[in-house]
Formats: structure tokens, sequence, C-alpha cells
């Protein structure tokens, strides 16, 4: 028999344990894909941040390392300086890279650090039980915004990408989001492109991925999928926002992300 | 290795009879010795009075094909020696005070993911930004934790250029032996000041294999650090095995030196620059015929108790002298156990005792 579908090598054989709807047992299975495929499994060190994905270790099947909040660039630039022939991962959700570790996101790309982040903004601190994070729409209610997100009190949301992109030390900077199966597939291959510029040397890449918390944002699965692609794609539009390679051959796999 | 070992010989064992000496500051030393020992990546933020170390290394990490790194912060450069001590190489950093309060998150984290490193700390004058002057005010942070949580590190707490020598390559060894973070605690006057010393060969000694480093998983079963245990009862066990470790280090490390100690009736406990000082004024008053001993402290953690305690039988006084308010002071009274009076004397904020000032304190004991 055939078989069509299975678990990747990158995945231990242990069940998820996210809430249901949530992006980051998709984008753990994206992560052991691509790695499973472009054949760098044991060679890649993996970063497990502070938050939900914290439990990175108790999935992916290769070297993971738990990393203080904010810190997982600094971190990853130790690991990459000691070691730059492995393929350093640094998985960070928005409280982490975009509140607690601005710094060290801005100064890791800046420096070109030749690492790629998975940039995971659901626009909520999930671990903690829905707070307010830099990156959660105005108007959106969280625990700490409990009247919706003013911009006189709270700010507006933080648009880290746009930041980082004007930085000579980056590569390529992507927004993608898994809310339907051809956005799925997109991500996809935006990580693998993110992993292949790290693999040739290129400097620093990022993929920053939209992705549902239907438990903090208190929706349903399907709600939270049509919230991401109807709300947050308006102050999180989609696209490359900077590729400084784009007629590198093989890369006509990015996605189709540049719509 | 030979560093002064719960001696009771009278060492002034600030140099080496033998053997060419270099005149190099104290800082210098520090980033030398490390480089000797084998540290290939050193990560640190400028912060006065230690900007020497970083300024050295800038130069001789990628003469000895280590990585150097100005860091954001010392919250990145701390979280930089993680990752590099994760992949198993030597790595360091070093701050002065304020920049050392800034990594101890870190820190924790790293002694509860069991990483070995080396943190220098050249203290200076505090609370908050302070002052640029030597001090000995981080002791309580350096020996009781620092950061939260149940842990301890190694302290090594040098009194002399050769000292700093010897022991920041001992710092590199025991870090490995013990899978745990190890700081050598010094201060500005250590730092800045220059003397000549031996530069004595590293002999790197047989150490265990590290089978836990991140380095891809090709060929063996994915490796993890981390210090999050939170099944029921994981975190407790995880503790009592790094408890048994620090029992370990406090059975088999303890460092001190007694000088003039076998009739002494007066009794100074020292560490570090005050010893340093302590010695000077010892010494005119041993002419004067008093019966006064410095005992020094080598490591802060583990505290050498049992060697203090067992000098309260012939001692009248104790007189522990630090360059702060009193923080030694406590577990001096602890190791004495009311055997006999500890008095304490010392100057916060960075101000330093002379010999003379001290030489007078002492002299009016008597």
């Amino acid at each position: 028999m055939k078989q069509v579908f299975g678990r990747p090598q990158g995945l231990k054989d242990a069940p998820f344990r996210f809430c249901p709807g949530c992006g980051h047992s998709i984008l753990h299975r994206l992560v052991a894909e691509c790695l499973d495929e472009m054949e760098l499994r044991e060679l890649t060190i993996a970063i497990a941040p502070v938050g939900c994905a914290v439990f990175a270790y108790d999935y992916f099947n290769f070297d993971v390392i738990e990393i203080p909040h904010g810190r997982p660039p600094a971190a990853a630039t130790g690991i990459k300086r000691m070691l730059p022939d492995r393929v350093v991962l640094s998985y960070q959700g928005d409280g982490d890279l975009a509140a607690i570790g601005t710094a060290e996101i801005i100064h890791a790309a800046n420096r070109g650090e030749n690492i790629t982040v998975l940039f995971v903004n659901n626009g909520i601190y999930g671990m903690t039980g829905g707070q307010l994070a830099p990156t959660t729409l105005t108007g959106q209610k969280t625990t700490t915004t409990p009247g919706g997100r003013t911009p006189a009190d709270a700010g507006h949301p933080l648009r880290v990408s746009e930041l980082l992109a004007q930085l000579d030390g980056v590569s390529f900077i992507a927004r993608s989001a898994v809310d339907s199966a051809a956005n799925v597939i997109k991500t996809k291959n935006l990580l693998k492109k993110a992993l292949r510029y790290q693999v040739e040397g290129k400097g620093f890449s990022m993929v920053e991925v939209l992705s549902p918390c239907p438990t903090s944002w208190k929706m349903s699965p399907e709600d939270a999928l049509r919230w991401v692609a109807e709300d947050m794609q308006k102050t999180f539009p989609l696209g490359t926002l900077k590729d400084i390679y784009p007629e590198t051959p093989g890369n006509g796999d990015n996605g189709g992300d540049d719509e | 290795m030979e560093i002064v070992r719960k001696t009771n010989s009278c060492v002034k064992a600030v140099s080496r009879p033998d053997g060419r000496k270099v005149l190099l500051r104290g800082n210098e030393a520090l980033a030398e010795a490390a480089v000797q020992a084998g540290c290939r990546f050193y990560a640190g933020y400028p912060v006065t009075p230690q900007n020497e170390i970083p300024e050295y290394l800038a130069k001789r990490m990628p003469q000895s094909g280590g990585v150097f790194i100005q860091a954001e912060s010392e919250l990145a450069a701390i979280n930089m020696v993680y990752g590099a001590a994760a992949t198993g190489a030597r790595a360091m950093t070093s701050s002065s005070s304020l920049g050392i309060s800034l990594m101890q998150e870190a820190i924790s984290y790293m002694a509860g993911a069991e990483l070995p490193a080396v943190i220098a700390n050249v203290q200076r004058g505090g609370p908050g930004l302070g002052n640029i002057s030597g001090s000995q005010a981080d002791y309580f942070q350096a020996v009781k934790g620092g950061g939260h949580g149940d842990y301890k590190l190694l302290v090594y707490a040098p009194f002399s250029l050769q000292e700093i020598w010897e022991l920041a390559m001992l710092s590199f060894d025991k870090a490995d032996e013990y899978r745990n973070p190890v700081m050598v605690l010094m201060d500005g006057i250590l730092g800045q000041m220059m003397e000549p010393i031996v530069k004595t060969p590293y002999q790197k000694p047989k150490l265990p294999a590290k089978d836990w480093a991140l380095t891809g998983c090709k060929g063996r079963k994915p490796n993890v650090l981390k210090s999050l245990y939170l099944g029921e009862g994981e975190l407790e066990q995880r503790n009592w095995l790094l408890q048994e470790k620090y029992n370990r280090m406090k059975e088999k490390e303890v460092l001190c030196q007694t000088c003039y100690a076998e009739d002494a009736e007066v009794m100074v406990v020292a560490f570090g620059i005050a010893a340093r000082i302590a010695l000077s004024a010892i010494e005119v008053l041993r002419a004067e015929g008093r019966k006064v001993g410095l005992f020094r402290p080598v490591t802060l953690f583990p505290f050498p108790e049992k060697e203090l305690h067992s000098m309260a039988k012939g001692v009248k006084k104790f007189l522990t002298f630090e360059l702060n308010a009193g923080q030694m002071v406590e577990d001096v009274r602890l190791a004495v156990c009311g055997l006999e009076d500890v008095l304490f004397y010392g100057r916060p904020g960075g101000s330093i005792v002379s010999p003379e000032e001290f030489t007078e304190k002492l002299r009016g004991l008597f």
C-alpha cells in the first residue's frame, strides 16, 4: 500500500497539546516538513521561546534549547557563531519578539546574523491568558484592554517586519498566514526559502506568520481563521517585505506571496 | 594548577618567584588567561571599570580563532554566552555590578539548564549607577544566588594579578566539571591595577565529555537544554539534583589562605582587594609585635566555613574587613557560631580604605 501522508521525521511521536484551532500545531508540522525535505533535521538547532511554543522540544525531533523571554536572537547568535555550518531556527511569539525582545531582534537582524526566525504573530499573550500584545489590533479586547485597545492608552499595533525590512543586515523578510490551505502551503514555501537563505549564508531571514489563537481571542476556531483573514491582514498585510536576492534561481517557489 | 590551598604558611601569594614576569593590567590578565584556557567566545557590553576586557578580546579572540561580539546590552551578552555555551564551547562574559544585575535572569536559566560559563564581575560602587570606584558590595549577589530560584555559582575572589590569571583558568575547568556557571568576583582596583605576573601555562585536566551539547542530532538522539519542569514533583527532583552538586562543591572546592595565623589573637577575615590592604596593615602590626593574622576566603561559594570555624579556638577576636557595609561578615558569624566576637570594619560606596587607616583600626583592638 502506498503511504500518502505520515508523520515527518522532524516530529517526535507525541500528540500536540496546543488548544484546538491553534496555529502552532500547523507551524510545528511545517517546520518539520521543511527540515525533512531540505535534509536539515540533523543539522538544526532550534530555540524554544517563553510562551506557548516553549514545549517545542516535546515535539521537535532535533536539538532544542529553551531561552529566556525575548532573548532567542541573542542566544541564536551565540550558537550560530560557534557552529556556522549548522542551521539555527529561532521560533518566537509576538510577546517574545515584538515586546520584551525588540532590542535583541533588531540587533541580531542588523548584524545580519545568518539565522532564520519564525515569528508567530497571534496578536495576544496566549500562554498567560490573553493579555495585550504589541501586535494586538486597535479595538481588540484582551484581558488587559477589556474595553479594546486604544492607541491613546496602549499605542498602535507594532509592525516589526516592516521595521526590520529597513535594516541592511536583513536578506529576507515575508509575512504569511495560516488561515487557509493555500496560505499554509505559501507559508511552508516561504519558510523553506528563509532556511535556504541561511544554508547559502545570505544572512538574516525571517517569516512572520499570522496565526489564530481561538482560546485567548474567545472565538471558535472557524471565527478565528476569519479574524486572521479579514481583520489581522488589514493591519498586517501579507507579502514579501524584503528579498535581496529576488532573482536567485530556485526562488520561484515563494508561494506567490507578492500578490 | 598550584593555587594557594588551605595553607597555614605565611605566603604573600602576590607573585611567583620563578619564571619570566610580564607587567599586565588586571582586566587584561583575566582576558588573556581566558584565551589561554581555551575560551573561544566572548560577548559583553561596555561598562566601567572593566572595559579593558572587551577591548583586549576584540583583538585577541579573532587571533585565536574565537568570536568576539559587542552585544546591544548585558541581557543580550549573557544570552549570547548561553547560546555559545550550549554548543559545548568555552564561553565568557564580563561586566561590572549594574551590568551583572541585568544578567541575573539568564544566569539563573544557565544554572537551571546546567550550562558552564565564566562570568567576571569587576565590581564598582552601588547601589544604582553608584560610581566607578572599586567596591565589594556585590558579595551577597554573587554568593547567595543573585537571580531567582535555589541555585549557586562557584565564586572565586582573586587578590592579586597572579591569582586572577590562575583562577580565571581554573574557572573554565570547574565550570565544565560541574556544568555550572562560575563567577570571578573582582573589583575596580584589581581590574585597573598593574603588577608583574608569571604567565603559567594552562594545563587542561581530564574533564567529562560534553555529550549534552547542541551540535545537531546526527548520529544520536536529539539533545534538549531547558529549565522548565511542569510535571508534578519534577522541579523539586531537579532542584535536589542541583543541591547535590552544590554540596559536592562544598566538599571539594573550598579554597582559602591564612597568613600569620599560628599565634594570632586577632584574626582579620577579608577577601579580594580588602585582603591585600589588610595584609599590608597586618605586616606593620606584626613588626610591632601584635599577634594579628589574616584568614582569606579564595572561594566565596563554597565559603570556607569549617576552616574558619577551626580558627575560633585560639583567636580572641575576628575582624571582618570588606569594602562594603558588611556582607561577608554574616557568613563569618555563621562559621564562628558565637564562639568568639566577630567585629566588622568597612566602607561602602566605592570608598577605598588605605592600609594606614586599616592599621589604625587594627591597632585599636589591642
